[in-house]
């Protein structure tokens, strides 16, 4: 290649994928790229946009079944399609490396960490190997891990999913390698960690002068971090603009959309309290799980500790926190798919939290949950509409009610009726999670439990369920008992906010309040992290730049 | 799912997408030529047994005394036993006997266990109790229980079946109790549980159809071990009467006669061995066939 063309570290030129090489079942169109040495480039898109394929197909890592139909993957001048197999195996780790979702998979289970990390200087160094072991513990400090002696000799499970994550970071990065591909390496992680994470990916980028290749969904991460962006749909590039200029004037309507969609971390103004009767009140719940024999004192694990809040008719609480703070738990113990160890949850004035089965069966009616999955949450054997009168079934409805009911059902939460008769893998995952809320909504229920119902959806239909809570819960007066970690989400449809850590309770008000204004040092920690924070994507600003009369948190934050 | 829903066209029309049974068999049967093989093998001496009254060339329990310990010939195609009977009539009709424990094991042995397992997965306090149960089971062998109980009870059909079942139970129950158990912690189940629905009920629609796959493969081992068990009981006298031939039977009462005519022990035996191979590897396929992970190789990945 030329010389002019070298300054490039990564240039993609008309790159084509299809399954089996077939051109109508084309999953990468035409995708240009390039990327200069310590640049950022953020690839956005949906899921199927084939943002992981190009990674892989710049790795050489694609599946036998994909193949690159067309196109050129230059790396340093060098066309990754067409060398050999073995120059391409030097190529990953001294000229490119990549680092994936989940790190635990990612890494071996079995061997130490350090080792691994050594494992690739033996591969592509001659060093000896007290030098290697001199670059590893170099390297593990440059990601800023503690006590690198200890974590040298530590396997994968006994470190956190941020050490984990680092551990990748110092294996792609010791050959010091002109590219790394990092494909959504934040999306498993806690948003503090997320923040971490991404701090030391920009200082890497700096001091090493690596180029970045950084596959998100999150257009908060892309604010975050990225120099340019490109933005794919079904394969197709939309845009591919400087990051500033993509987000202050996208060009097109998919962009724009896919930017409103980003919830505002400033809350929703409050709306008024109408004063309307409870319909869930938990009082010093705890759960405590044992662990342990019959003759060792067992180790007590508090995954929830005296957590107490109300619910009213028509308004939404949110509860929010890390993994492992014990909002699931709050969750499953409020419908009652794990028993509280002590406390109590009045649904409607009964106190369920200690009822028998039998005694509980007639209260089931009143609670209904939609779950994370919705890929896991309907049984793929039997038919939507099946599932979705099973309830109104247990309850003595008949079944021709029943399936009449499960019809409006399906045309209240967006689906055509004839839905019923067709099954679950038939529907896309923000379809499913419709009927998941239609399967829930058919008990007619008095409190709605959303255990981070929208987290596995793309933003724009995360987006569209939002909007179908909000204007269910507007239609019917449901109560909704709201889990997530994002909390741009809990700031759009939360009316009130409980912050939990480590299973307690550390803050607990009015949404405006708790997220505008943080009381608590862990809250001020999780709103600090959040990536983009500082950026009005709905109005294509930043929130410093609002109009001066507007309030800090005023209508602007208003995204739908 | 076979209730009747008020658009039948419109079901049928959803369920068009997913492949017919039949079409399902033939892919199974298909898939290898060893497979193939071992159906045929399969249909062969099922077939030639389930119509050995009509098909067998002699009457398998004449006695001709004059014709004793004959070599094969034209008249009688693998000689003759000890007292004259057709070697080769008495085969296949004692394929009726050992395939009829073989299938009636595999049935009563799922059936069983199926309903154990699903008890153990899904009621808690069941579990530790059934499953030391099952482990007790396990720990003794299985033709030293087979051989107590036939002892105990003499030897029949029903107590030689009992005898095989009983130590398959256990490997049944340890299937479905898995199965269950990592079924029961989906979404789906923990949705129908919050919509009020009954024990039974959870298990009759949700969990069992997880079992269903793995459960048709236990069934044919569990076939071809107590065709095997079977055998050797009858073998050593423990199994069914010597007077109803079945293939461990025969080869029971050519054992003194080896000498002379070795034929006795090994076309019976030769029998045994095709049969449980046939029937283990169409059993593989199936597998192979249902496991999702196969069946999605090739289409995500």
């Amino acid at each position: 290649m030329s010389a002019a063309q070298g300054e490039n570290v990564l240039d993609i030129r008309g790159l084509h994928i299809a399954l089996d090489g077939l051109a109508d079942a084309g999953l990468v169109k035409g995708l240009d790229l390039t990327i200069r040495p310590g640049e950022t480039h953020c690839l956005v898109g949906e899921s199927g946009s084939g943002k992981s394929l190009t990674a892989l197909a710049t790795m050489g890592l694609l599946a036998p079944v994909l193949k690159c139909t067309q196109g050129q993957i230059l790396l340093n001048g060098e066309d990754v399609l067409t060398v050999s197999p073995r120059r391409l195996r030097r190529l990953r780790a001294t000229a490119m490396s990549m680092i994936f979702q989940e790190p635990m998979t990612a890494l071996n289970p079995v061997a130490r960490v350090g080792r691994q990390i050594e494992e690739v200087l033996e591969n592509h160094s001659n060093l000896s190997p007290r030098q290697r072991k001199g670059r590893v513990m170099e390297m593990m400090e440059a990601v800023h891990l503690p006590d690198i002696e200890r974590m040298y000799r530590s396997y994968p499970h006994q470190l956190s999913g941020g050490q984990r994550q680092r551990i990748m970071i110092a294996m792609a990065l010791i050959m010091k390698p002109k590219l790394l591909i990092a494909d959504e390496p934040t999306t498993a992680l806690d948003v503090t960690t997320q923040a971490q994470i991404l701090s030391l990916v920009q200082e890497l980028r700096e001091k090493q002068g690596t180029a970045v290749l950084f596959i998100t969904h999150d257009m908060g991460v892309v604010a975050e971090i990225a120099d340019r962006v490109t933005v794919l749909k079904l394969g197709e590039v939309m845009e591919s603009h400087p990051t500033e200029q993509l987000l202050r004037h996208p060009r097109t309507d998919y962009t724009r959309d896919l930017l409103q969609s980003v919830p505002s971390h400033v809350p929703r103004p409050p709306r008024p309290d109408s004063g309307t009767p409870e319909v869930l009140r938990v009082d010093g719940l705890n759960k405590v799980y044992v662990e342990g024999g019959w003759f060792t004192k067992g180790r007590e694990t508090h995954a929830a500790k005296d957590v107490a809040f109300s619910l009213k008719k028509g308004r939404t609480v949110g509860i929010v926190g890390e993994s492992g703070s014990g909002k699931s738990t709050v969750a499953r113990c409020v419908m009652r798919l794990i028993d509280p160890t002590s406390g109590r949850i009045e649904i409607g004035g009964t106190d369920i939290a200690t009822l028998k089965p039998a005694a509980l069966k007639p209260h089931r009616r009143k609670f209904q949950i939609v779950f994370q999955d919705p890929m896991r949450s309907l049984n793929p054997r039997i038919e939507v509409g099946e599932s979705i009168i099973e309830g109104p079934l247990n309850f003595g409805v008949s079944r021709k009610a029943a399936l009449a009911r499960a019809r409006e059902l399906m045309q209240l939460v967006g689906l055509p009726a004839s839905a019923v008769d067709r099954f679950p893998h038939q529907f896309s995952g923000g379809q499913r999670q419709r009927i998941a809320i239609a399967r829930a909504l058919a008990m007619e229920p008095e409190v709605l439990v959303a255990d981070e119902a929208v987290s596995a959806l793309d933003v724009s239909v995360q987006a569209q369920v939002l909007r179908l809570l909000a204007e269910l819960q507007d239609r019917l007066g449901l109560g909704i008992l709201f889990i997530t970690h994002d909390l741009g989400v809990a700031a759009q449809i939360c009316d009130d906010v409980i912050v939990m850590k480590l299973g307690e309770v550390v803050e607990y008000g009015p949404a405006g309040r708790v997220l505008a204004s943080p009381r608590h040092a862990y809250t001020k920690a999780l709103i600090e992290a959040a990536p983009g924070r500082h950026w009005d994507f709905a109005n294509f600003r930043p929130f410093a730049e609002e109009t001066p009369n507007a309030g800090p948190h005023g209508a602007a934050g208003s995204a739908h | 799912m076979s209730m009747a829903t008020p658009t039948p066209e419109l079901a049928a029309a959803a369920r068009a997408d997913r492949p017919s049974a039949l079409r399902k068999i033939r892919d199974v049967v298909l898939s290898s030529p060893i497979v193939l093989v071992a159906t045929v093998v399969l249909v062969v001496v099922v077939v030639a047994s389930v119509f050995s009254p009509w098909l067998a060339p002699h009457d398998p329990t004449r006695l001709t005394p004059a014709l004793r310990l004959r070599p094969p010939d034209g008249t009688y195609w693998l000689g003759t036993d000890a007292f004259g009977r057709d070697l080769f009539s008495r085969i296949m009709v004692g394929g009726q006997m050992s395939l009829a424990i073989g299938v009636a094991a595999a049935l009563v042995a799922v059936a069983a266990g199926l309903v154990l397992g699903l008890l153990a997965g899904f009621v808690r306090w069941l579990d530790g109790i059934l499953m030391r149960f099952v482990d007790g089971l396990m720990a003794i062998p299985n033709i030293l229980l087979a051989i107590a109980i036939v002892t105990l009870w003499g030897a029949g059909f029903w107590t030689v079946l009992f005898a095989i079942c009983l130590p398959e139970i256990p490997r049944v129950v340890r299937l479905v109790r898995s199965v269950v158990l990592s079924a029961r912690e989906e979404p789906y189940v923990e949705a129908a549980i919050a919509a009020g629905s009954s024990t039974f009920l959870i298990m009759r629609r949700h969990l069992l159809p997880n079992t269903v796959a793995p459960l048709i493969v236990q069934g044919t081992y569990i076939c071809a071990s107590a065709i095997l068990v079977e055998a050797i009981l009858s073998f050593l006298g423990a199994g069914i009467n010597p007077e109803t031939p079945t293939w461990g039977n025969i080869m029971a009462e050519g054992r003194m006669l080896f000498q002379i005519n070795p034929g006795i022990i090994l076309w019976p035996g030769l029998v045994v061995s095709l049969t449980i191979l046939s029937i283990n590897l169409v059993g593989d396929a199936v597998r192979d066939a249902l496991d999702p992970r196969m069946a999605k190789r090739g289409i995500e990945r």
